[in-house]
């Protein structure tokens, strides 16, 4: 029986819990205080989590460092892409109240998806940040 | 919270101006080829100059430009506001990366690992995305953030030289960079709990209320240190020569060309359009400090860079000299002063420019910077010495050439201060930079080439013409200033008739 | 001597913010440790945090909700403000400890003196 089974168990009992409330965060972060870096620090501590319990190897091969280098510029893409189609639908760049027929939608959806954008490119940057550090001198 | 009614490209300029780099860097950082990387960012970077030209004429012909990001009006929401002064250094900074662009396929493909060369052009797209934005932002707080994101992406881009010194360098510059981009975040701080608001319009009218107080002063004293870290003014200095040496040429010369220039701009914002020149030059005695600061580090800068061994180091003490040039230009206070500071911002990154590009040119065929073993390279590549010659000549004053309009403007207005001991100063230091740029030619065309540069060949044309389009440049602005002098000097005038009508 | 007390305690946040902000330039100074040395700029930094959300509480404010019965709000603009420099101290402090383990591998040490003694800067 190995010494850390407590820590083992503890923690695959804690990642799904940690990831829902990162989400928690993400969605509520109109009316409480939260948002897209919040969530991407909270759901990129639960990836390093793993990673510290069950090894490097492991994480990677649920998250490979292309695949969150991908992540990183997918989310800003995602971001300066509402930006641009709100600049094609005639409005100002970043403008949301034009995304939709009616503003209070259009602001609604804007935001959903910026936060999106966040949420993605930090979460793959806190990941990135740690495997970098953790993979060298091996 | 307006519905949209921009329907025109043109009305769209500035938001793309920043929003284009942007997408570029995050698309280099998605697809990870470098040819591929290298071709978005040459278009990027093609595509700016069209845009920053024609803004500042729709500023020159029709008055300051202001956009409202996400349709909120201001002062609610971020503005982008570009008037003359702006409009001239967005010009800069775009031309400047558009130029280096081509050069940079041959130098890039040779002087950093195969597998860093996309990061290199995302990290290149970020930075020009940062410096672009710090320029065209009419908001204190994103002034900081598109300051961090340029700052950040220079830091990557210097520890990505060969040598393990850029990567202290790099460290060095982190910390003195992040403490000045701090210091101005506590000025910020302390003018919008004094004022109520960030935007720089806003800010103008608000601060005549609170001008005597303590915290404002306390403000513009933060503000100031903080820029002069981030220009490198003379005592604050000491991460640029180990940053420009380290970096590789295409990083130096891009740096050397705009970032100091782009915090320069930031403090003339403050001094001029938001606390008004009479309250910043008349009651405080800024004009002293800059004035012996300046003439420090022109001549202490000048004398050091003699003796330097590295040509590259050479020309980043010379950098920290010339810098001493613009910030007399702007403790001189006066209309032609102040000319005389802006047009030698755009002046001195067009002969840096050339000169870093020249030495790149010099790097990729012998391997190093180092002065002795340039022996005779003039001889056996002659168009690239060539170019530095040019620009040499301009970074000494000759008539003819930039670097004299510039020194003209401001021994002018000493001597309109009466000030006649100032102009003698600035000829003499003039003749500090004979001396060290009189070395390297010496030993580049007078001594027979040794060792390395006995096989050396001319640059590659993609290299060639950049240098040489800056080298000429230098001339062809030198014998008619027109365009530059004269568009500086309707900056000038806008900043000294100020925000508040 | 009660009102220099009450100056004291009245504003001890803005107290707090002076002493994080000059131990954290000390550090940076002090010390040639170059991980210290960003330990002691995360605490600048942090001091920078403090100077502005403080101000922004109001006493008697609610959070920024609109509700029919109350009119006093706490100023949430200072709290995006620092969102948005939170995030920049991190960047910066994640490239300087990167930077840091590169110096470590390419020199064998992160003592600035050492470093120094092998020809790191001039």
């Amino acid at each position: 029986m190995r010494l850390d089974v407590v820590l083992r168990v503890v923690t695959k009992l804690l990642l799904p819990f940690m990831v829902v409330f990162g989400f928690y965060v993400q969605f509520h972060g109109e009316i409480s205080p939260g948002g897209g870096f919040q969530a991407g620090v909270i759901i990129g501590a639960a990836v390093i989590l793993y990673a510290i319990m069950f090894g490097l190897d492991r994480a990677m091969r649920v998250l490979s460092v292309s695949v969150v280098e991908k992540m990183i510029s997918l989310g800003v893409l995602l971001y300066l892409g509402t930006g641009f189609v709100g600049m094609l639908k005639g409005g100002e760049f970043l403008n949301y109240s034009v995304l939709e027929h009616d503003p209070i939608g259009g602001q609604h959806l804007g935001i959903t998806l910026i936060e999106l954008g966040v949420l993605v490119t930090v979460a793959g940057t806190m990941i990135a940040i740690f495997y970098a550090f953790a993979g060298r001198g091996r | 919270m307006s519905g949209g009614q921009m329907t025109s490209l043109a009305d769209q300029l500035p938001a793309l101006q920043v929003a284009l780099p942007l997408a570029g860097a995050a698309l280099c950082a998605l697809i990870d080829r470098r040819y591929v990387c290298w071709a978005i960012s040459t278009l990027v970077s093609f595509a700016m100059p069209v845009i920053a030209v024609s803004l500042l004429l729709q500023v020159l012909h029709g008055g300051p430009v202001s956009y409202a990001f996400g349709g909120w009006e201001p002062p609610y929401g971020i503005e982008y506001r570009i008037d003359v002064v702006n409009g001239f250094l967005l010009v800069l900074i775009s031309v400047m990366g558009a130029i280096i662009m081509p050069y940079a396929r041959a130098s890039v493909a040779a002087e950093i690992p195969e597998n860093k060369q996309a990061w290199f052009y995302c990290m290149y797209q970020l930075c020009l995305a940062g410096l672009l934005g710090m320029a065209i932002t009419g908001d204190a707080f994103n002034a900081f953030v598109f300051m961090e994101v340029s700052s950040l992406s220079m830091y990557v881009l210097i520890a990505m030289g060969s040598d393990r010194r850029a990567l202290v360098a790099a460290y060095q510059y982190l910390i003195l960079g992040t403490i000045g981009a701090t210091m101005y975040v506590i000025g910020v701080g302390l003018l919008f709990a004094m004022t109520g608001t960030l935007n720089f319009v806003d800010m103008a009218e608000r601060i005549v209320a609170v001008e005597q107080t303590r915290s404002v002063m306390a403000a513009l004293a933060f503000i100031t240190v903080g820029m002069c870290l981030k220009l490198a003014l003379f005592p604050l200095h000491v991460w640029l020569p180990n940053a420009y040496t380290g970096a590789p040429s295409v990083a130096t010369a891009f740096i050397a060309s705009t970032a100091t220039k782009v915090a320069v701009y930031l403090l003339l914002r403050y001094y001029f359009s938001i606390y008004g020149a009479k309250f910043v030059f008349g009651d405080l005695p800024v004009t002293p400090i800059l004035l012996v600061l300046s003439l420090a580090a022109m001549f202490a800068a000048s004398t050091v860079a003699i003796f330097q061994d590295n040509v590259k180091r050479m020309l980043a003490y010379s950098s920290v000299a010339q810098i001493g040039y613009i910030t007399l230009g702007i403790a001189l206070a006066t209309p032609i002063g102040l000319t005389g500071g802006i047009v030698h911002l755009f002046n001195h990154a067009l002969m840096k420019g050339a000169l870093f590009l020249a030495l790149g040119c010099v790097a990729l065929r012998i391997g190093n910077c180092r002065i002795d073993t340039m022996a005779g390279i003039g001889r056996r590549m002659p168009l690239t010495m060539g170019a530095f010659v040019v620009a040499g000549l301009s970074l000494i004053g000759v008539p003819g050439t930039v670097g004299f309009v510039s020194k003209w403007y401001l021994a002018l207005a000493s001597i309109e201060n009466g000030w006649w001991w100032l102009a003698f100063l600035i000829v003499a230091s003039s003749l500090l930079a004979v001396v060290y740029i009189g070395r390297v030619i010496e030993i580049a065309w007078f001594r027979a080439p040794t060792g390395a540069t006995a096989e050396a060949t001319e640059a590659p044309l993609s290299m060639l013409i950049p240098t040489w389009l800056l080298a000429a440049a230098c001339i062809a602005f030198g014998l008619d200033a027109e365009l530059t002098a004269g568009v500086a000097a309707r900056a000038a005038d806008a900043l000294f008739a100020g925000l508040v009508q | 001597m009660s009102e220099y007390l009450s100056e004291v305690v009245d504003h001890y946040n803005q107290w707090i913010t002076i002493f994080l902000m000059v131990a954290g330039l000390y550090v940076v100074v002090a010390r040639g440790n170059m991980v210290k040395k960003l330990v002691g700029l995360s605490i600048f930094q942090t001091s920078v945090y403090l100077l502005y959300i403080s101000p922004g509480k109001i006493l008697g404010g609610t959070p920024p909700i609109l509700a029919d019965d109350f009119a006093v709000y706490s100023n949430p603009l200072p709290h995006v403000l620092i969102l948005t420099a939170i995030v920049v101290g991190v960047a910066t402090l994640a490239l300087g400890l990167g930077l840091v383990v590169r110096i470590n591998e390419a020199y064998g040490t992160v003592e600035e003196d050492e470093i120094f003694d092998k020809g790191g800067s001039e």
